[in-house]
């Protein structure tokens, strides 16, 4: 009898989502962020649809603040995958010059993430968009359904949101109104980690621990990686052995020192590490908005 | 987050290589906040070090503020926090939790035991392959035991830990274990649940969950956590007859073909012959196509790719199934629905079935009764409320593949949708096809519908005029009926008056008896059609649902939907029979427009806006519109 691991069954689960959504849906896309979640949906979506390639685009929503190795990784990945990306930037917010350092990170991340997602979606009349969130991220998350609906304002609202049973998800929708999917919704961490060490699947080299510019900013190592990034006076970047467990906009994204420089090395930092993932994420702390309230404002 | 592995710090490819082959578990907790179910999993998360440091130093934090152990680590707070989402308006209906050992990783649903229980507690079961059901030993088997039991028996779940919790209050006591136990036992058999792992413990205490207690030396069995670790779940699965309902049709190019689905049940190999359900064609399955090489094999729950020997006919909803085992296939099935809107059920509403990846037409004919989930006696009932269960009769409106739920949850599990409000509205389990619907064969008579009607010198058709009270819907569908007698052609005409005083004198003005007044006044008009006859229908008929299911009744072409269009203002105006004034002063209830809602067509084959148009006028744009489509000539 072939029993199937853990990850060969949320593997199943997986696929088993995004071919109903191309199945039901006019017009899905992928939303692409680059990172490892990301990294190991788009694996699952080309074993979905394989020998076809997947039916449908990426989306990545450009903040224009992220890593450059994120943007050449995404570049190199989509030419060998021979697959479809649409990358979209807030151009009013281009225009109006907004980023984290002038903006603050909340304004930053609506403006140019969540309203530019609204934008694209709007624009390419995406009926359906996958995501890679995970219930395991945090305690809100834990009750988030599979198939998640959104009004024709992208507003999610509680009493929209349908019981989903067995293997069946109801995907009917108003015109207007569209679905945020988010098949890999059962896997942990230590899933996504232990998937891309075992299919081998590229992710970005920022994950792994190199030598790097860094200054330290209330408690937090940032990154300089561009010309962008103002400088304190008298204040020097120092060149540390760092990596970072999360993917975002450069100047959010705190990074960690580590010696961690292959994956069963990064797996092995994660699990003896002692503090958890969004740690690093400088959006979560900042403020008192909820994840709850980002949701129901559109954030993904 | 640390795994409770030396591994991890001294060999990690080792701990990886572990850690690849580990399974997956799904159980569901069931039990209210007072049995410690969050206790249970807060712990089952602890002790397997799912916890990061810095959400321990929260828990720590909130323990000394708001937990109930006096300081100590007040384990449930890790889980809930549902009370303050509650408050938010949120409906959370399962929590969904994490956590993995050397062996297994594990996917908890946690339901609230609240008003929302069955519904939730269906959820939630219908994917897990166990059930923990927690019961205070201080308090015995209590009626919501029963109730979790019956939801648990009822979903398929064939393996049950009674987890008697609490036993540090009763004093570790060996009898009070026991007692319970027997009790439960004898009501689980009545319920056919068979495999019963009974384990005394405190998840306060830790007893038992994942560490032997030495304070209860006469229990010799597993912990929970060892329980839940060795159970065996799969092998049934892939014992079943081989099921793939077909989810996609993969198609590239033109030299390839392949039926994408998840194996619901055995296994399936190249070389395998297998049957098409419903047409009942064969082939033999040529591959089964892969990113990394062709499989060999493909079990249960996996998600594969097909392809076949012959150039069958294979759609979206079609089952590929072992040929010597096929699913059976059925219109009319006895089921039981549990109902999840707050919107009841009504017999004889159609509904949207979602069966597999088939999406079709589906009502409910017959509520046989309704199951009390405390007591499981049968109750007789004319409707379902939210979170009532019932045992119907179901007719879809076509032939599907389907195998019994207690053989096969995947092609015996249903979904039903509003549809207008796309909701989620109820889930169904298939228990048997009813022989009804294979002995009453159609016969195809010589004489049918397009003889009849052509003898007539027509097409047969139904026009249903619908409208507010006093908008003029009968006055025009007597100079409709007039005319066309004039021209030589056969009519009838179904009103209120005419059938609300035999027909459907049974009937009254609930929202009930008006859908069933609704659906015999649509098979009426059906038989009339295929007797060739014009039938003029005037109904109020205020509910959008309810025509479509007329509309879906008829051959294409053969319904049109007459909107005569007034204003209420106009309509109340007018109050021919008085009925308005009646409903005014509130001698008259449910009165579509002043207490009952009127849902306008969307796409009515004609509007008729009486306002501006006299009845004449009126007659002459239906008899135009007749002819313009073709249905006065034979």
């Amino acid at each position: 009898m072939t029993t199937l691991t853990h990850l060969q069954r949320l593997e199943a689960e997986s696929i088993q989502i995004m071919r109903e959504v191309v199945a039901e849906c006019d017009n899905p896309v992928m939303l692409y962020s680059i990172g490892k979640d990301s990294a190991a949906m788009l694996h699952v979506a080309m074993k979905a649809f394989y020998p076809a390639k997947p039916p449908f685009p990426l989306l990545h929503v450009d903040t224009t603040w992220k890593f450059r190795e994120m943007i050449a990784f995404r570049d190199h990945l989509v030419e060998t995958l021979g697959v479809k990306l649409l990358v979209h930037i807030n151009q009013d917010g281009l225009e109006k010059g907004v980023g984290p350092f002038t903006h603050g990170s909340a304004v930053h991340t609506d403006v140019m993430k969540t309203q530019g997602l609204k934008q694209a979606l709007d624009l390419h009349k995406f009926d359906a968009a996958f995501g890679g969130a995970r219930r395991d991220e945090e305690k809100s998350r834990a009750k988030e359904r599979i198939f998640s609906f959104r009004s024709a304002q992208h507003r999610w609202d509680p009493k929209l949101q349908r019981p989903e049973l067995w293997r069946l998800y109801n995907t009917r929708k108003h015109k207007g109104e569209s679905l945020r999917v988010f098949p890999m919704s059962n896997w942990t961490e230590l899933d996504i980690w232990q998937y891309i060490y075992l299919e081998k699947i590229p992710i970005v080299p920022l994950y792994l621990a190199a030598e790097r510019p860094v200054v330290e900013r209330d408690g937090t190592l940032i990154m300089v990686d561009d010309e962008r990034m103002p400088l304190k006076p008298g204040e020097q970047p120092m060149m540390k052995r760092v990596r970072f467990r999360t993917l975002g906009c450069y100047p959010l994204t705190g990074a960690i020192e580590s010696e961690a420089d292959t994956l069963p090395a990064i797996i092995q930092e994660m699990l003896l590490t002692t503090t958890s993932e969004r740690q690093g994420r400088v959006i979560d702390h900042d403020s008192a908005a909820s994840m709850e309230k980002k949701k129901q404002e559109g954030y993904f | 987050m640390s795994h409770k592995s030396d591994l991890i710090a001294e060999d990690i490819e080792r701990y990886l290589e572990v850690h690849q082959h580990k399974s997956l578990l799904r159980f569901i907790t069931c039990g209210s906040v007072d049995d410690g179910k969050s206790t249970l999993i807060g712990r089952l998360l602890y002790e397997s070090k799912m916890i990061f440091e810095d959400q321990l130093a929260a828990l720590e934090a909130d323990s000394k503020k708001v937990g109930t152990q006096g300081g100590d680590i007040d384990f449930a707070l890790l889980v809930d926090g549902l009370a303050a989402e509650r408050e938010q308006g949120i409906t959370i209906d399962v929590a969904y939790r994490f956590f993995s050992t050397e062996k297994r990783k594990f996917i908890v649903a946690d339901t609230p035991g609240h008003e929302q229980y069955t519904r939730n507690m269906a959820t939630g079961a219908s994917t897990a392959d166990l059930a923990v059901i927690l019961i205070d030993a201080r308090k015995g088997v209590l009626p919501q035991t029963r109730r979790h039991s019956y939801i648990v028996s009822l979903l398929g779940i064939r393996h049950v830990v009674l987890a008697v919790n609490k036993m540090d209050a009763v004093g570790y006591g060996h009898e009070v274990f026991e007692a319970i136990v027997t009790e439960y036992r004898e009501f689980a058999r009545r319920l056919g649940l068979e495999d019963i792992t009974a384990i005394p413990m405190s998840a306060l205490k830790g007893d038992n969950v994942t560490e032997a207690s030495d304070r209860m030396p006469w229990y010799y069995g597993p912990t929970v956590m060892q329980h839940l670790e060795a159970v065996e779940i799969e092998e049934g699965l892939q014992q079943r007859p081989f099921r793939l309902p077909v989810q996609w049709v993969n198609r590239p190019d033109q030299d390839f073909r392949g039926f994408a689905g998840t194996v619901a049940g055995g296994v399936v190999r190249p070389g395998d012959l297998v049957r098409v359900l419903p047409s009942g064609r064969q082939s033999k399955v040529a591959r089964i196509v892969a990113q990394d090489g062709d499989l060999q094999e493909a079990v249960d729950g996996q998600s594969i790719t097909l392809t076949l020997e012959d150039e069958v006919d294979v759609s979206r909803g079609d089952v590929l199934a072992a040929g010597s085992a096929p699913p059976g296939v059925a219109d009319q099935f006895q089921v039981t629905m549990i109902w999840m809107h707050e919107e009841h059920m009504l017999p004889g509403r159609p509904y949207l079935m979602k069966i597999g990846p088939r999406m079709l037409n589906a009502s409910i004919t017959d509520l046989r009764y309704r199951v009390n989930v405390n007591t499981m006696e049968h109750v007789a009932a004319k409707q379902l409320e939210l979170n009532e269960i019932g045992v119907c009769n179901l007719s879809t409106d076509r032939p599907i593949p389907f195998d019994a739920y207690d053989d096969n949850r995947e092609t015996g599990g249903f979904i039903f949708i509003d549809k207008l409000t796309n909701d989620t509205v109820g889930a169904g389990l298939i228990h048997f096809a009813l022989r009804r619907s294979d002995n009453v064969h159609w016969q195809a008579l010589d004489v049918n519908k397009q003889v009849r009607a052509a003898q007539k010198g027509q097409k047969s058709c139904v026009l249903w005029f619908t409208g507010l009270s006093g908008a003029g819907k009968s006055t025009i569908a007597n100079l409709v009926e007039k005319r066309l007698l004039a021209l030589g052609r056969h009519t009838y005409a179904l009103d209120g008056d005419n059938v609300r005083h035999g027909l459907n004198k049974d009937l009254g003005f609930t929202e009930a008896d008006r859908v069933e007044n609704i659906r015999r006044v649509a098979e009426v008009s059906k038989l009339m059609v295929d007797a060739g006859l014009i039938v003029l229908v005037s109904f109020i008929s205020p509910f959008r649902s309810e025509r479509r299911m007329a509309r879906e009744l008829l051959d294409d072409g053969e319904f049109l939907e007459v909107y005569v269009d007034t204003s209420l203002a106009e309509a109340e105006k007018r109050d021919p029979k008085g009925l308005y004034r009646k409903a005014r002063l509130g001698q008259i209830k449910n009165f579509t427009g002043i207490d009952s809602p009127y849902e306008p067509p969307e796409h009515a084959e004609l509007r008729l806006n009486t306002t501006d148009m006299s009845a004449e006028q009126a007659a002459d744009v239906v008899i135009a519109k007749l002819s313009e489509a073709g249905l006065l000539s034979g």
